[in-house]
């Protein structure tokens, strides 16, 4: 026998629907929790949403925050956030640090004296100090970028749940969109609870947890629907089990691949697109969950009717829902 | 039992070392770079000193010399989007029309009584006349200035909207014309951009249009965008000069006065101008593709008052000389004076069909920017920085890679490493083809390549899986192998194609470094589908074929 590394058996049995309460109850609370922390903290919009301009500075010498607000008060910029930066990946002499300035008047993004006048003010603080990115968006497209983020997000599912109900029923979308809201809320509800900046590029990351949520989710759907033809008489509760443990392995083994590449690339990856790989590390987990805990107990919970191909149509099991006339026609 | 054609095998075979042979390039990126620069700059100039030729040999050019575009945030260079002000060319358009219009109305004084301009909003001319009851003609005066619109959309309408009331009569271009103005106000600007941007002759600079009255422009390579601002804010140089001969040498040296300008048409010519130019582009008023007397494609202009004297003077002097139209330096056209201009209008014609017409009078145009642009959005980021992101990139992707690896192996042994192979081959291909189309790499796109690597895997094991469950039922190895990759292939697809959905989003409605990670993930997710389903595949069957195993183990 070779070694294998089994991070599950073979064979598992798990009853998923026993904390049924517990894991439903849990993700009501930090559906819940995610909002309200949404409502009062609010997220930690950067430039692309709210407008404004970040300048990046690098200096040998340790940041002082004080002395870098010290510098700038004298100009006239408005809400002024200064953060430093750490990271591992950094030299011992390289000091960074972020300058957030607040949109200034105008739909301009930004005049380059705003910008030179900064830079002289922070060059008192150390002549050698370097500015490797300025950026800065007007007023007017950070209204537009929000819009089109929202389109982009709200689009996706759209398009997901039409894909699913074509290839599966109603019920396992509607399933799967619950399971989407459910990831996308509780990830935004972390972004909101330690204020981490949320920008263009954590759009992006949230449609990618849609996307590998979805990708976990259908992978179930799949075996749950081949599972319902192979057993007919089995209750649906039972077929959702078995076929979650059937699944389990390939689960685990998936969301491991892909922790492990995101988790190299939290930890090395640079500063630069930390938020944006901790959305979706975050997400994969969250996603993980969902796949297992909610999307399939919301469709036992709708019912699934369960006369594919005409046959064994008396199953006291199937529940009959208002179906429309494209379900049911899907091959398997 | 597994089979798999010989020719099938040959092409999957073929497609991992056509992408073997199309990734390369990438390892050796600052000499394949040097190449194609070296290449670049040859072609355009035709000398080859030493360095560009050493350069140039630096990478042998039968080789595929196609490279992974870096992005402004992995390359360092700025970033701008403008807003074109469209509404300025209605201003001047009306300020253009008045002086005429008042010209026409004036010649017929004695119905219409006197003409005043009334002060009115941007891009209306209002206009006040002294016999009300005369409004009638007035407007049929200044209709004669109306032009009808000729493209599809806009088809019956005018170019002019004309309205009266009382003694009062207000022109407006119409909502068409207007449409028609602001696409020919951009595509002039992007000219411009365009040709101001090319002097600094950094590489492959990306200036497109964007919605309906944007361009963005990205310079890998500058300094910062205040730099770029300042660069687009100088103005073209056009002027119409006399040309005194041409020459294909150009290490011709003109004489005292004189400059040589080569051709933008024929490569190789260049022309011999005098020195002071007849008229400036300052004098141009405007310039549209039309058609000549016999129907063919031409550019038709207009001076002002200024230019139409001194090139009336000129041309009148002149018939049966060329004279050249330059831009920058170059000579767009060298057309010969057929007959004396004094009306301040002229017209190009000759050897060009409408495209080039249209072409030409853009360039004509693109003396100034038409209209000033607003900048509403831009970015700077340093080349040390990006290379920072560069090699961070490349550290965690190279541990995150063997991590995978490493677990796949120790989880499902031989065919483990068969999916590590299919991986590393999957690598490959994402990259020759982001070479090959010329995609651009971001740092989100980075993260799109790592977590590839992570999720590239999964349709592995959603067969391996379901082998490992086939032979649970104590069928043959050959038919588990065979029912597993059956079976798998449904929810193979499905979660491919709800991911592509999602990709496909991004990069519609993405913009930037949102666009470059939907492509990676795009291209990352059919080239795992590929690997996982045919290269992991192939290997089993072959490996398979030769060891003929009773048992196997996954």
């Amino acid at each position: 026998m070779a070694f294998r590394l089994k991070l599950i058996p073979d064979q598992t049995n798990f009853d998923f629907f026993r904390w049924q309460a517990v894991t439903f109850g849990l993700s009501a609370v930090m559906i819940v929790a995610s909002l309200v922390v949404l409502f009062v903290n609010g997220l930690n919009f950067g430039i692309d949403f709210r407008g404004g301009t970040t300048i990046r500075t690098e200096s040998a010498q340790p940041v002082d925050v004080a002395a870098y607000r010290g510098a700038l008060s004298g100009l006239d910029l408005g809400d002024v956030a200064i953060t430093e930066v750490f990271d591992p990946g950094f030299r011992a002499d390289q000091n960074v640090a972020m300058v957030r300035i607040s949109a200034q008047d105008g739909t301009e993004a930004v005049t380059p004296d705003t910008i030179a006048a900064v830079e002289t003010a922070l060059r008192q603080i150390d002549p050698e100090m370097t500015f490797p990115a300025v950026e800065s968006v007007g007023p007017k497209v950070s209204a537009e970028l929000i819009q089109t983020a929202i389109y982009a997000v709200l689009a996706s599912l759209v398009a997901i749940s039409i894909y699913i109900w074509l290839r599966f029923e109603w019920q396992f979308s509607v399933g799967a969109i619950v399971s989407l809201f459910h990831d996308v809320i509780i990830t935004m509800g972390i972004f909101a609870l330690f204020q981490i900046r949320f920008d263009l590029t954590t759009i992006a990351a949230l449609l990618t947890i849609v996307g590998y949520s979805i990708n976990d989710t259908v992978v179930v759907f799949d075996r749950l629907r081949e599972n319902l033809i192979k057993y007919k008489k089995r209750a649906l509760r039972e077929v959702m089990n078995l076929s979650v443990n059937e699944t389990l392995s390939r689960t685990v083994m998936t969301s491991g691949t892909t922790l492990l590449a995101l988790i190299a690339l939290l930890v090395l990856g640079g500063d630069v697109i930390r938020g944006f790989v901790f959305a979706i590390t975050f997400g994969i987990f969250i996603g993980t969950y969902s796949s297992v805990y909610v999307a399939k107990n919301f469709v036992l919970w709708l019912g699934v009717r369960r006369d594919w191909g005409g046959t064994d149509p008396k199953d006291p099991k199937a529940k009959r829902k208002n179906v429309s006339p494209f379900e049911g026609a899907e091959e398997v | 039992m597994l089979q798999i054609d010989r020719w099938k095998r040959v092409l999957i075979f073929g497609i991992c070392l056509l992408g073997l042979l199309y990734a390369l390039p990438n390892a050796f990126y600052s000499r394949v770079e040097a190449h194609n620069d070296a290449v670049a700059q040859i072609e355009a100039t035709g000398v080859e000193t030493p360095e560009l030729v050493a350069a140039r040999d630096g990478w042998p050019s039968w080789m595929p010399s196609n490279l992974v575009n870096l992005g402004l945030d992995l390359r360092g260079g700025a970033h701008l989007l403008g807003e074109v002000q469209v509404e300025q060319v209605y201003k001047s358009r009306m300020d253009a029309l008045w002086p005429e219009l008042r010209r026409a109305l004036a010649a017929e004084r004695d119905t219409v009584g006197a003409v005043r301009r009334v002060e009115a909003a941007d891009g209306l001319l209002t206009i006040e006349i002294g016999n009300p009851d005369q409004m009638a003609r007035a407007t049929e005066i200044a209709r004669g200035f109306s032009t009808p619109i000729t493209t599809l959309t806009g088809a019956g309408q005018q170019s002019l909207a004309i309205s009266a009331q009382g003694a009062r009569m207000t022109i407006q271009l119409s909502d068409a014309e207007k449409a028609l103005t602001d696409d020919r106000t951009i595509q002039q600007s992007l000219e411009i951009v365009r040709r101001r941007v090319d002097e600094v002759g950094t590489r492959e600079p990306t200036i497109m249009r964007q919605g309906e009255d944007r361009i963005l422009i990205q310079v890998p390579g500058i300094g910062s965008a205040a730099e770029l601002k300042e660069l687009i804010g100088t103005t073209a140089q056009l002027t119409f000069n006399p040309v005194l001969g041409n020459t294909s040498d150009p290490a011709t040296q003109p004489g005292a006065g004189q400059f040589l300008a080569p051709s933008v048409d024929n490569p190789g010519l260049f022309y011999i101008l005098e020195g002071s130019p007849v008229v400036t582009g300052e004098d141009l008023v405007d310039a549209m593709p039309g058609s000549d007397e016999n129907g063919q494609p031409s550019v038709n202009f207009r001076f002002n008052p200024t230019g139409a004297r001194a090139f009336g003077a000129y041309t009148s002097a002149n018939i049966g000389q060329p004279f050249a139209i330059v831009l920058d330096n170059e000579v767009i056209s060298a057309p010969v004076i057929r007959s004396a201009i004094t009306t301040g209008s002229g017209q190009i014609s000759g050897s060009m069909n409408f495209d080039e017409a249209n072409q030409l009078s853009i360039l004509l145009r693109a003396g100034a920017l038409p209209a000033e642009m607003e900048f509403l959005e831009e970015r700077t980021v340093g080349p040390e920085l990006g290379q920072d992101s560069i090699d961070a990139g490349k550290v965690a992707a190279s541990v995150g890679f063997v991590a995978v690896i490493a677990l796949m192996i120790l989880s499902y042994g031989r065919f483990g490493l068969f999916a590590t192979v299919a991986l590393a081959m999957n690598m490959v291909l994402l990259f020759a083809i982001l070479s090959l189309i010329g995609a651009t790499l971001t740092l989100p796109g980075i993260a799109g390549i790592v977590l590839t690597i992570g999720m590239a895997v999964d349709a592995n094991v959603l067969v391996f899986e379901r082998i490992r469950e086939e032979l649970r039922t104590a069928r043959g190895p050959a038919r588990a192998i065979e029912l597993g990759y059956e079976k798998a292939m449904s929810a193979i697809v499905d979660a491919n194609i709800t991911t592509l959905i999602v990709a496909a989003i991004l990069f519609v409605l993405g913009s930037g470094p949102v666009k470059g990670f939907a492509v990676t993930l795009t291209i990352g997710i059919v080239t795992s589908v590929f690997t996982a389903l045919f290269v992991t595949r192939l290997l089993t069957v072959m490996w398979f074929e030769r060891a003929r195993p009773k048992k196997i183990e996954v």
